[in-house]
């Protein structure tokens, strides 16, 4: 570490992490993993081997093969070119609804925490009734004012993720605020909204960045029960989730049908996971010292 | 602090009014005629499809609609359902131990797979413990439940006959049998959740062993491993604590899937089936119940940050 | 482990449970497709609701096998003239609750299905005009107009006979605990739980009914309903096509299968708002295009394992009614594409088709879908919770919408509402005044044969010539039970009869 200190380009904090998670194995494991979902999703008009909405009455529920590797589904399509397709909605669904929940739920809850008072009391009442409101009716709601559209389907699950943002950020923000350092930012006179992004902010962020990763599996399957009520991704575009839900008729007869999609979700939550451990860890300055 | 919990209690009632309004509101989003869908099959007649308006009400404007609810609900009746004229207080009681008994049977096992698994990966870091257990949470959350449900109900129930596939028996009517019927789903719900914990124990768990005074203490070897991780674990707990009581709330507000597949008569149960069938005064009974609930765990959570972080109770 | 030990016990304890429930002979169970509405024959709607029916509450008359009526709480009827009909009643039946079943209660009931407030049987019964007492065992009720399916009503809950002591004493509440003279007698309920019944000894019938008591479960998801039936949990259930292959094998089990009365349909927007001006909507080639360009038998096989029987009317085959010349046409994709040159649109041509979330009816759809693509339709599936659809096919918010009908046993049932212009679940506003007057002629056309001559005129000019509406396929009920029991057999409404069911 002495060595790099020398030259004041290695010095930015943003430069250190980046090196310190290139050296993280297991996070740049998980990076290549969801590099290369993302790429699959994005090549997939080339590198799917079918056209994943035609239909096939010949080759129905047929099992894994040279032909189909990962074989049809009730309807004669390739479960492997649709896997690809699916990437697509799948990963937009899990990736952009939890990024907006935690951009909208993060600065609300750190909001809570720090000033506390009435202000605390608002936002924790308006997150416990958002908790307290059923998915299904905000789902069949939006579902008939905005219409079956993929970005309503994420909007819908992003506002149901949100108030664990606000409750998570709180509940630490809370924490946060009794430590000695933070009461020293204070005394200096940095402003409240300095202290919070500085000091408090990535006191946090190991908790934000574990909760952000495990909603992305659960926006993946939230999305499918979206599909199916009209909100999200719409027949016959495929989806992983929607996969899973059109596999639900035929877990025994045709476990392939269910078995690739949700395989792609754990390797996606997994990488996503990995990823997480990783930045968590490059952006705690103790842990150089380990 | 008895001040602060009263203030506390105190705000229980307007966010619940507040929530109400929100449920009428959403409902008024929400297509599809109560009258019609009621009718179903015998929507042909118009004329009964008025007088069932009439009746409950439909044919007025919303606000009347709502100051009669809420004048109803003030003195305690919350009327009936709609769709087999049951009393909602009624179905509400009905439900509630059932859901209470899947609920705190789910987060039980939750908690004692979750958090043991999120301090043995986070003391045993990148060794194979903390990778098998960071594989079988991810998997628990990545598996959706009716997948494992009804695998599980395939080899419990079906190949080896050991359980009953689905319902549910009372504790009061026969506790084993209770038991047997919600085991697979109490298991199916807390694997999920335990995934969840182990994750957020373990991430507190390293941030609170890289703490300076916890490596000095670990390197100096001044106490025992124990004593070490107990003050660790402590400090760890908060977005423990955090994400425990809300997946607590999301459990006793109905856990939607499972109980649809182990047909279980709880609150997910009985909320799905009034939404589908726009039984707008079971949904508006079962949702301030359940709002009563995350409110009252909300409180619990900051009751137990105060008791995890001394220093809270002054702020 | 602690799980692990947890399960052993429970397991242990389940064991010795099923043990006694086995002692409990007679005992049935029964699976159902989701839980019943108000048991309260007058204000009830649900098809399972009828199931639970059929053990509480004797009607006048049944159906047979093959749709015949016969007596029930009535020993026999006769037209006195085609507005007034004459009913004998059986004697010496008593209530649940002790009460004379008699014709002062006959009398009590069916004014009380015609006039409670929001009453579900005042549609299929409103033609009668009056019911007087003649003597205690008979009754003579006079109609507003001769009508044909006015008898066959009285064969479902229109003809269920309340007691009135009960009814009174209940007022809207009577469906908490319905009081009839059926077979056996309510003793709880619990919603989305169970409805349980216990044999009635006093039953008029009482030598058929061998069951001592019934549980009705109900249970949404099909292959759990199934993993019951396996693992002898329940007795006797409704499965879905996809589950048939899953039991075929196991002689533990039985299946019987047989169409229903109901049939899948697809209802176009031919009047109803702006959504019906479109080509599609204006131009019966362009419908008739798509209909050419569905393959109902490849349809069938794909989704439902060949399992449905493909329709091109409503009237299902095991009615008298069925006309056996109107055939579903055979998938013929040049003639399609020549009918939308003929009607000079530009392809591919936008549709749009409104599907209630059912997993089978999305496939259907998705199939539908691929097949008229090669016709040169682009269909967009509109998934829709079947709340919110019922809602936009009446208010014409859509283009064509799939939709099912339940059935009932007189073709009047099938068809009156659905394609008469003044129907009330004619969404898309078809009409046609000759389909109308035919229509109407029919329902009030007592003599079989020439009644059935009329429906066999309607056809050609509804479905062939207007395509008012494409009618898919007749739907099968699949029953699968425990080879222990002995004695079901399946009616074509596929409602579950108690009379003389036995467990071995």
């Amino acid at each position: 570490m002495s060595a790099t200190l020398a030259s004041p380009r290695f010095q930015s904090p943003g430069w250190r992490a980046a090196r310190r998670f290139a050296r993280h194995r297991l996070a740049m494991a998980g990076l290549l993993v969801v590099v290369a979902f993302v790429l699959a999703a994005l090549l997939a008009p080339w590198i799917a081997p079918y056209d994943p909405i035609a239909t096939s009455w010949t080759r129905i529920r047929k099992p894994p093969s040279e032909l189909y590797w990962f074989g049809t589904d009730e309807n004669g399509r390739d479960v492997f070119s649709r896997v690809l397709w699916g990437a697509r909605a799948s990963l937009m669904a899990g990736v952009i609804s939890v990024l907006a929940a935690c951009c909208f739920g993060v600065p609300f809850g750190l909001l809570a925490g720090m000033a506390g008072g009435w202000v605390d009391a608002v936002v924790s009442r308006i997150a416990d009734a958002m908790l307290s409101v059923p998915f299904l009716i905000l789902a069949i709601a939006l579902a008939a004012f905005l219409g079956p559209a993929l970005q309503n389907a994420m909007l819908a699950i992003a506002i149901s993720a949100t108030p664990i943002f606000v409750r998570l950020a709180r509940g630490m923000a809370l924490e946060a605020k009794t430590a000695e350092w933070v009461d020293a930012s204070r005394a200096i006179g940095n402003a409240p909204a300095v202290t919070a992004v500085r000091h408090v902010l990535p006191n946090i962020l190991p908790a934000l960045l574990v909760q952000a990763t495990l909603a992305i599996a659960e926006a993946i399957i939230a999305e499918a029960s979206l599909s199916f009520l009209g909100l999200g991704q719409q027949p016959p575009d495929p989806s992983w989730g929607s996969m899973l839900n059109g596999a639900q008729r035929f877990l025994t007869q045709a476990p392939w049908m269910s078995i690739y999609p949700g395989m792609a979700i754990f390797l996606v939550v997994l990488a996503f996971n990995l990823v997480g451990d990783g930045l968590r860890d490059a952006l705690d300055p103790r842990a150089e010292m380990r | 602090m008895l001040r602060w919990l009263l203030k506390r209690v105190g705000q229980i009632l307007p966010t619940l009014l507040i929530l109400s309004v929100l449920i009428f509101a959403l409902q008024q989003l929400m297509p599809g005629d109560p009258a019609v869908i009621l009718a179903g099959e015998e929507r042909g007649d118009a004329q009964v499809l008025a007088e069932i308006r009439a009746e409950l009400m439909l044919d007025r404007p919303v606000w009347q609609q709502y100051l009669a609810w809420l004048g109803r609900v003030l003195v305690g009746d919350f009327g009936f359902s709609w769709r087999i004229r049951m009393p909602v207080a009624q179905l509400i009681l009905e439900k509630l131990p059932v859901t209470l008994q899947l609920g705190l049977m789910a987060f039980v096992i939750a908690v004692i797979i979750g958090v043991p698994a999120g301090v043995i990966s986070a003391v045993w870091r990148d060794k194979p413990a903390d990778w098998a257990a960071n594989g079988l949470a991810l998997a628990g959350i990545s598996m959706p439940n009716f997948w494992l449900g009804i695998m599980m109900i395939l080899l419990f129930s079906v190949q080896l006959g050991w359980l009953p596939p689905s319902g549910y028996v009372s504790l009061a009517e026969d506790w084993r049998q209770s038991l047997a019927t919600t085991i697979m789903p109490a298991f199916v719900l807390g694997t999920g959740i335990a995934g969840v914990l182990m994750r957020h124990t373990r991430a507190a768990m390293l941030s609170a062993l890289s703490q300076d005074y916890v490596r000095t203490a670990r390197a100096k070897g001044v106490a025992p491993a124990w004593v070490i991780l107990r003050h660790a674990l402590r400090n760890a707990l908060i977005p423990v604590v955090t994400l425990g009581t809300i997946e607590l709330g999301r459990l006793l507000a109905g856990a939607v899937l499972t109980e649809q597949i182990f047909t279980i008569p709880g609150f997910g149960k009985l909320i799905v089936d009034a939404v589908f069938n726009r039984d707008y005064p079971v949904v508006q009974g079962v949702v301030l119940a359940t709002a009563l609930i995350f409110v009252l765990l909300s409180l619990l959570a900051d009751l137990l940050y105060m008791a995890i972080n001394p220093r809270l109770r002054t702020s | 482990m602690k799980t692990k030990l947890t399960v052993a016990a429970v397991a242990l304890g389940a064991g010795l449970l099923s043990v006694a429930a086995q002692a409990q002979a007679q005992a049935l169970r029964v699976g159902l497709r989701e839980d019943a509405d108000i048991l309260d024959p007058t204000l009830a709607r649900t098809y399972v609701g009828r199931i639970v029916f059929a053990s509480l509450c004797d009607k006048l008359f049944d159906i047979d096998d093959k749709l015949a009526i016969v007596p029930q709480l009535a020993t026999g009827y006769t037209w006195e003239d085609p507005k007034t009909l004459r009913i004998a009643l059986r004697p010496n039946v008593v209530f649940h609750d002790g009460e004379k079943m008699d014709a002062e209660a006959v009398r009590y009931s069916l004014n009380r299905h015609l006039t409670m407030q929001g009453s579900f049987r005042r549609g299929e019964i409103n033609t009668m005009d009056s019911i007087e007492v003649v003597d205690p065992l008979t009754v003579r009720v006079r109609l507003k107009v001769p009508s044909a399916p006015f008898l066959s009503q009285l064969t479902d809950r229109a003809g269920m006979i309340v007691s009135p002591k009960a009814a009174e004493a209940a007022g809207k509440d009577f469906g908490q605990k319905p009081v009839c003279a059926g077979p056996f007698r309510f003793v709880e309920r619990v919603a989305q739980d169970r409805i349980v019944v216990e044999r009635f000894p006093e039953y008029w019938d009482a030598a058929h009914i061998h069951l001592n008591r019934i549980t009705y479960l109900p249970i949404p998801d099909s292959s759990v309903r199934l993993a019951n039936l396996q693992s002898g949990a329940l007795d006797i259930v409704e499965i879905a096509p996809s589950d048939l292959s899953t039991v075929s094998g196991n002689n533990r089990v039985r299946i019987v299968q047989r169409d229903d009365l109901g049939y899948q349909s697809i209802a176009y927007n031919l009047g109803n708002g702006p959504r019906a001006d479109t080509p599609f909507g204006r131009d019966p080639r362009i419908r008739e295009a798509f209909e050419l360009a569905i393959d109902r038998d490849a349809l069938n096989q794909v989704v439902f394992e060949g399992l449905m029987t493909p329709t091109a009317q409503p009237i299902p085959p095991a009615s008298p009614f069925h006309d056996a010349a109107t055939k579903p046409a055979a998938r013929d994709l040049a003639r399609a594409q020549a009918l939308l040159k003929e009607a000079g649109v530009t392809l591919p041509m936008t549709v749009e088709m409104t599907v209630p979330t059912n997993p089978e009816l999305r496939q259907a759809a998705e199939v539908i879908q691929a097949m008229v693509k090669e016709a040169g339709f682009d269909l967009k599936i509109v998934a829709q919770e079947f709340a919110s659809s019922l809602q936009a096919a009446q208010r014409g918010e859509f283009q064509t919408y799939m939709i099912a009908w339940s059935g009932r046993p007189d073709p009047d049932g099938n068809t009156w509402a659905f394609l008469h212009s003044r129907g009330a679940q004619n969404d898309g506003k078809a009409a046609d005044p000759e389909v109308d007057r035919l229509l109407d002629a029919a329902r009030e056309e007592n003599d079989p044969a020439r009644r059935l001559a009329l429906y066999a005129q309607v056809w050609p000019i509804a479905l062939g010539k207007n395509r008012m509406r494409m009618f898919l396929w007749h739907r099968k009920i699949i029953v699968a039970h425990n080879a222990r029991l002995q004695g079901f057999t399946l009616l074509p409404d596929g409602i579950i009869r108690p009379q003389s069911l036995r467990l071995n």
